[in-house]
């Protein structure tokens, strides 16, 4: 049983190192840096730069947490302060629900729902409205586009964010709140100046676990965001994150030379990023939990 | 008074800031659910279910997605049959026999870490073990996948689980003579039974939607799934694959494959939570 223990403890490492072994043979010929700067794509040649790709993941993920923080946060202080008992019972297993909704029913609701909505509507909308913002225009018609991908990925990371951060803002003493309300201070003022204060890291936490989470997050966002190796310059451009690339071409990757190395070392990249991301939110976690204590 | 005005407009301003975002949230929860029961329910019929995709199939001919339902449930429950071998071996080490307590913190937040790692990440792996093992895409290589995706989630909750069962009910068993196995075996088990249960069921969902993990190992395939050595097919990548076809028939088949993955998602979490309301008769509080 140790053994067994020791096993699962060791399988990130595990997969680091064969995810890195398997990408050594780039990795002798070109240094990471080329790799992580260059944005020149053509596996024919050799050229295998990941720069669009890595914009791609960060633009889709940036994009989702804009969206997604602030109803979130809202959304958990709502469960967590205001909400009468009957409510909170009811609505957590709903949000319980949407974490449970598999990625490519996201992806389908996405393809069925937001792609036209943005197609439809929005790029319209905005090039009447704003037609010298750059960042609102585009030569992309078609709708799936970043903007695509992040608002599907908002909404996967809603019960990622709002359960972590309801749970340490619930976890925060009742005397604090108590001390503040004998103060003549409004519920919203309590919340405000003492519980958020004190439920800070943990609602950090949350908000890097949706980061991470997103960043990682593969088929809902391929089946969205349009699959372009471009560095978008608009909303509503086409976009190519890592994750879509690796799982674009799995199936040629054993039949072109270096190729293979090329996807794993990008499955690498991936996974670093997320692991960085994850391990900084679980030490703020450790600390929320301190606090509370 | 005027200070007094203000902070209760203040108060309103925010409470109305959190109904709206509790209404995108809960709303998009609707929306998804409608989008998928509205498409899917028309594409859904007794052929859909029943039949796996005959020639011309890609073409909207005749056939189903039986191949896709038989193949995920064999992936997703052959996957939760190994990680619950592997999880009860995990937490009764963490839960019965680690002594140091540093240790079983340490592994707690490797599983942790490993929750959080993409499921495309374990698609790679997955496929470079299949290499080193001399392994096809098949229905054994999905299921080792699915298996390390399943593990941190299953090992998580019942760590949780068990950690919540109260200490004087050990100490009982304990005090009665009984090994740590024994107790486990008697008493543990039957305290946290449910949410054992619960941690199965939560694994096997997981396991179930995933996608990106299946995409590499297990390959796809029009035939049931008969042989671990074979490819087979899965629900998501039946969603994946018939969506991005120009047919409509086959669009169709994309949105039944959605709407059978979604009901049996909301089935995993109706029963879950039933699980815990009822199946409390051996639990002592």
């Amino acid at each position: 049983m140790g053994a067994l223990a020791a096993l699962a403890a060791a399988l990130v490492p595990l997969i680091a190192v064969a995810l890195l072994l398997r990408a050594r043979p780039l990795l002798d010929i070109v240094s990471i840096g080329q790799l992580l700067t260059s944005s020149a794509w053509r596996p024919l040649q050799k050229e295998f730069g990941f720069l669009p790709f890595i914009v791609g993941s960060l633009s889709v993920t940036m994009l989702a947490m804009l969206l997604a923080v602030p109803p979130c946060l809202l959304c958990a202080i709502y469960l967590a302060e205001y909400a009468p008992h009957r409510l909170r019972e009811i609505v957590k297993p709903l949000i319980d629900l949407l974490a449970g909704i598999p990625s490519v029913v996201y992806g389908l609701w996405g393809v069925l729902m937001i792609v036209p909505f943005i197609r439809d509507i929005l790029i319209p909308w905005s090039q009447q409205h704003f037609p010298h913002v750059t960042l609102l225009q585009t030569q992309n018609p078609t709708g799936y586009s970043i903007l695509a991908g992040g608002i599907v990925l908002a909404t996967m990371i809603f019960p990622v964010i709002i359960s972590t951060a309801e749970e340490v803002i619930y976890a925060v003493p009742d005397g604090l709140r108590e001390a503040a309300f004998s103060l003549g201070a409004t519920r919203w003022q309590t919340v405000k100046g003492v519980v958020l204060r004190r439920a800070l890291p943990g609602i950090i936490a949350s908000i890097i676990l949706g980061f991470s989470r997103a960043f990682g997050e593969t088929m809902a966002v391929m089946m969205v965001v349009g699959n372009v190796p471009q560095i978008p310059r608009s909303i509503f451009d086409a976009g190519y994150p890592l994750a879509a690339l690796i799982a674009n071409n799995y199936g040629e990757m054993m039949s072109i030379p270096l190729y293979d190395a090329a996807l794993l070392a990008a499955a690498f990249i991936l996974l670093l990023i997320v692991l960085i991301f994850t391990i900084i939110a679980r030490l703020f976690l450790l600390r929320a939990v301190k606090r509370t204590e | 008074m005027k200070r007094r005005q203000r902070k209760h407009i203040e108060e309103r301003f925010f409470v109305g800031l959190m109904l709206i975002s509790m209404v995108i949230v809960l709303g998009s929860l609707v929306l998804i659910l409608a989008t998928v029961l509205v498409k899917g329910l028309p594409a859904l019929n007794w052929a859909m279910v029943t039949q796996v995709p005959q020639g011309g199939y890609y073409l909207g001919k005749e056939g189903g997605i039986l191949n896709a339902i038989a193949g995920s449930l064999a992936l997703a429950g052959g996957a939760t049959v190994l990680s619950l071998v592997l999880s009860l071996g995990v937490v009764f080490y963490l839960q019965l026999f680690a002594k140091n307590a540093r240790l079983v913190e340490g592994v707690r937040l490797a599983l942790d870490v490993l929750w959080g790692v993409p499921s495309i990440v374990f698609g790679a792996f997955g496929f470079i073990l299949m290499l080193w093992m001399g392994m096809r895409a098949s229905l054994l290589g999905g299921i080792i996948t699915l298996t390390l995706l399943e593990l941190p989630v299953m090992v998580r909750t019942m760590d949780e689980v068990m950690q919540m069962a109260p200490a004087e009910l050990k100490e009982a068993a304990y005090a009665l003579g009984s090994t740590r196995l024994e107790m486990a075996q008697h008493v543990l088990l039957r305290q946290t039974l449910p949410g054992l249960l619960t941690a199965i069921l939560l694994a096997f969902g997981r396991g179930i939607g995933d996608a990106a993990s299946v995409l590499f190992t297990a390959g796809y395939t029009d035939r049931l799934p008969t042989s671990l050595l074979r490819p087979a097919a899965s629900l998501p990548l039946a969603v994946f694959f018939q969506l991005g076809t120009p047919v409509p028939e086959v669009r169709q088949r994309a949105y039944a494959a959605a709407l059978v993955l979604t009901l049996i998602v909301l089935l995993i979490s109706l029963v879950s939570r039933l699980l815990t309301r009822h199946l409390t008769r051996h639990v002592v509080r």
